[in-house]
């Protein structure tokens, strides 16, 4: 047992030491696409947050969509304290006398230099996420009394309050208004030499914060938790305190938004209170349904594909021309593959039923297919390079789509409420069964 | 003589204007078995959960090792529409939230098994032992309590074996056939290491074979851990068998209390179960 205990840990960390090396390597060679750090960045962060959100909804089973409001407080808790003081008189233009005149970072660096602001980086995030947890903790008294749905709805509420509220002219001095914030320390100023750290840097914030959630949801208090979503009512006879372990679960969750909410103002370099919409927490909770409510690897792997079919892999359906024949070729034969699958994809479903049942499904199925294939058609003979349907924001029709399906066919998500070692596990298992039985034949 | 583990005193509880446990007082003492017995919507579950702390009582106390630990009185809407006993005897309000209660020492099981679905037995015997956990969640978070979580593993594989659960340890609790899950659930209630076990309606949906089991099982835990033991039961064999008291209810007031003897041949009973033809 132990033995197998520290073969795992030494495996642990191997893939860890290779991945923050990949890592480094990608930061630094001159091939890589800016687009894959970009995804890798916010993927990290967005990890973060489905991770703490899944700690909520899915371990201890309240639906609360407060989460970009305790983001919001962690950017800009960040953001205020880390703003060098010489670039505070042009940021808070609009504000006579704005901002704090003090920087956590730079009086840090003052100090230690290099190594000053690494650790000005850890107050300041640690200092956010203790913003975000101490107003969940004080909204969490009364809203924590409600149930699923008007949980959900109270949380959404307190998060456009606070999105308001940052904006509040009053409140200007510090936060700045509606302007936006900008010029504190960012990922870009994480470098040795020259190595650059800036893709590393959120992977290891990240990593650390979503180890911590993993030790807790495996500990007492995590088994509590999950107790709480299975069944409240027996979870109060065995003695598990509702009201303790609820805002234990909120205040936690709140508290790791609130760091990812930091760590996003250092990927974006700048912080406005736009961007903190309701959007983002559906975005979030999107993110813990497609990847499993209940499954911290299904969060991960699920806020990787959403960021990278959001902000890269679908950008191709932005454009509205083609340069070339070959592109026009290349694109027709992609969109009419993709129908045609489709179209047999539906009929495949269907095989098993009488013609009468599916009649319906068939020819609306055959009729769409045939117009979207019509207009392909005319689009491949015509001389236009002008390319039929697709219109920039056409990316969001089709991954609304995609996700449409996703819900409909796989409603556990990619993972249920299970774990990447779970599976393996399993898998081991299966073949030692079957080892086992092959011996036994023989 | 030993001493009252539990003492209900007075209890009323009135939803609106239904009367559904009125005046009941009852004793439990150290080591007995107690049976609450009553015919279909008599309150036997509603007292249960005015002693459990999910009800508060609309009027009444109930103490348990020597301390009030729940007491209440008509207050508020309540005030007016009461049609109880003893108004203006008790003048404080102590409603501890269940689990306190628990804490205090009384576990309770349901009618309805209300097992934690999604774990294994072992996992729902474990979640049971976390109110006795001394680590607060920094020192649990990064396994500075492992001494104490060993502790606790060990102690819930040695409950498991006494319950003779050991074979189904990882098994998920609600895949197992009935009689085990209720099983499960007393497992559960005992790992709360709890001094007064309450048992809502045990043998319920079991077959006579299973139930003669559980009766020589509720002796045997009793004996084990040193309980003293409350429970509601409808299955009249098993209530005999084991009981060293009986209370009937009907109509959310007690009717009769004894031995099995007395019961059997108490003619209020009878008529409470069997009716009183009109004729007579």
């Amino acid at each position: 047992m132990k033995k197998n205990n520290q073969r795992q840990g030494l495996i642990t960390a191997g893939i860890v030491i290779v991945l923050l090396a990949v890592l480094v390597l990608l930061d630094n060679a001159a091939w890589v696409p800016p687009m894959l750090l970009t995804v890798l960045r916010k993927g990290v962060i967005y990890a973060l947050v489905a991770v703490s959100m899944n700690l909520l909804n899915g371990f201890t089973g309240l639906f609360s969509l407060g989460q970009a409001g305790f983001m919001l407080l962690g950017a800009y808790s960040y953001a205020v304290l880390t703003i060098p003081v010489e670039n505070q008189t042009a940021i808070y233009q609009q504000f006579k006398n704005g901002g704090l005149h003090f920087s956590i970072t730079e009086s840090l660096t003052n100090v230690m230099g290099e190594f000053g602001t690494l650790i000005g980086v850890i107050i300041c995030l640690i200092i956010a996420g203790a913003v975000a947890a101490l107003f969940a903790y004080l909204i969490g008294l009364p809203v924590l009394r409600l149930k699923s749905d008007y949980l959900a709805i109270a949380t959404l509420g307190f998060a456009e309050i606070l999105r308001a509220l940052v904006q509040f002219e009053k409140l200007g001095p510090v936060t700045n208004g509606s302007n936006l914030l900008y010029g504190f320390t960012s990922f870009s100023n994480f470098q040795i030499g020259t190595l650059h750290l800036g893709t590393v840097m959120p992977f290891l914030f990240s990593g650390a914060c979503i180890w911590i959630v993993v030790l807790l949801i495996n500990s007492t208090y995590g088994r509590a938790f999950k107790a709480i979503r299975d069944d409240e009512v027996a979870a109060e006879a065995m003695g598990i305190n509702l009201a303790k372990h609820k805002r234990m679960s909120f205040v936690i969750s709140s508290f790791f938004a609130g760091i990812s909410g930091g760590l996003l103002a250092m990927y974006q370099a700048s912080v406005q209170a736009v961007t903190f919409k309701s959007a983002m927490t559906y975005e979030i909770l999107l993110i813990v349904v497609i990847g499993g409510i209940g499954s911290i690897t299904g969060s991960i792997l699920a806020s990787f594909l959403f960021v990278g079919c959001s902000e890269w892999w679908l950008r191709f359906l932005d454009n509205t021309t083609v340069v070339s024949l070959n592109g026009k070729i290349a694109s027709v034969i992609v969109i009419c593959v993709a129908i045609v699958g489709v179209v047999a994809l539906i009929f495949w479903r269907n095989r098993k039923k009488a013609f009468a049942d599916k009649r319906n499904t068939i020819f609306l199925t055959l009729i769409v297919g045939a117009v979207l294939l019509a207009g392909q058609i005319k689009f491949a003979i015509s001389s236009s390079l002008q390319l039929p349907l697709l219109r920039s924001g056409f990316r969001m029709v089709i991954f609304s789509i995609v996700i449409m399906i996703m819900v409909l066919f796989f409603s556990k998500g990619i993972m249920g409420d299970r774990e990447l070692p779970d599976l393996l596990q399993k898998r081991r298992n299966a073949k030692a069964a079957k080892a086992s039985k092959g011996g036994d034949a023989q | 003589m030993s001493k009252n583990v539990l003492k209900v005193e007075n209890a009323t509880m009135q939803f609106g204007g239904v009367v559904a446990v009125d005046n009941m007082n009852l004793e439990v003492n150290e080591g007995e078995i107690v049976s609450l017995i009553g015919p279909n919507g008599a309150g036997k579950t509603t007292a249960f959960n005015v002693i459990t702390g999910v009800y508060a009582p609309s009027n009444g106390c109930v103490w348990f090792e020597g301390d009030k630990i729940v007491e209440n009185y008509p207050h508020g809407k309540m005030q007016k529409l009461y049609k109880g006993q003893n108004n203006g005897k008790y003048s404080h309000i102590t409603a501890p939230t269940p689990d306190r209660i628990t804490k205090l020492g009384m576990a309770r099981t349901f009618q309805n098994i209300r097992l934690w679905k999604s774990q294994t037995v072992f996992e729902n015997v474990l979640i049971a032992k976390h109110l006795r956990t001394t680590s607060n969640l920094f020192s649990a978070t990064f396994r500075l309590n492992h001494a104490e979580e060993k502790r606790q593993r060990e102690e819930c594989d040695e409950l498991l074996r006494v319950m003779e659960l050991d074979g189904v340890r990882d098994e998920l609790a609600t895949s197992l056939p009935y009689g085990q899950q209720r099983r499960v659930e007393i497992a559960r209630a005992l790992a709360t290491q709890p001094k007064l076990l309450l048992l809502d309606e045990p043998a319920a949906g079991m077959n006579p074979q299973e139930t003669d089991e559980l009766t020589a099982f509720i002796g045997k835990i009793r004996d084990n851990f040193k309980l003293t033991v409350f429970l509601i039961e409808h299955h009249m064999d098993l209530v005999m068998d084991i009981s060293d008291r009986i209370y009937v209810l009907d109509f959310g007031k007690l009717i009769a209390s004894g031995t099995p003897e007395e019961i059997q041949n108490n003619q209020r009973v009878i008529d409470a179960y069997l009716g009183v033809s009109n004729d007579a």
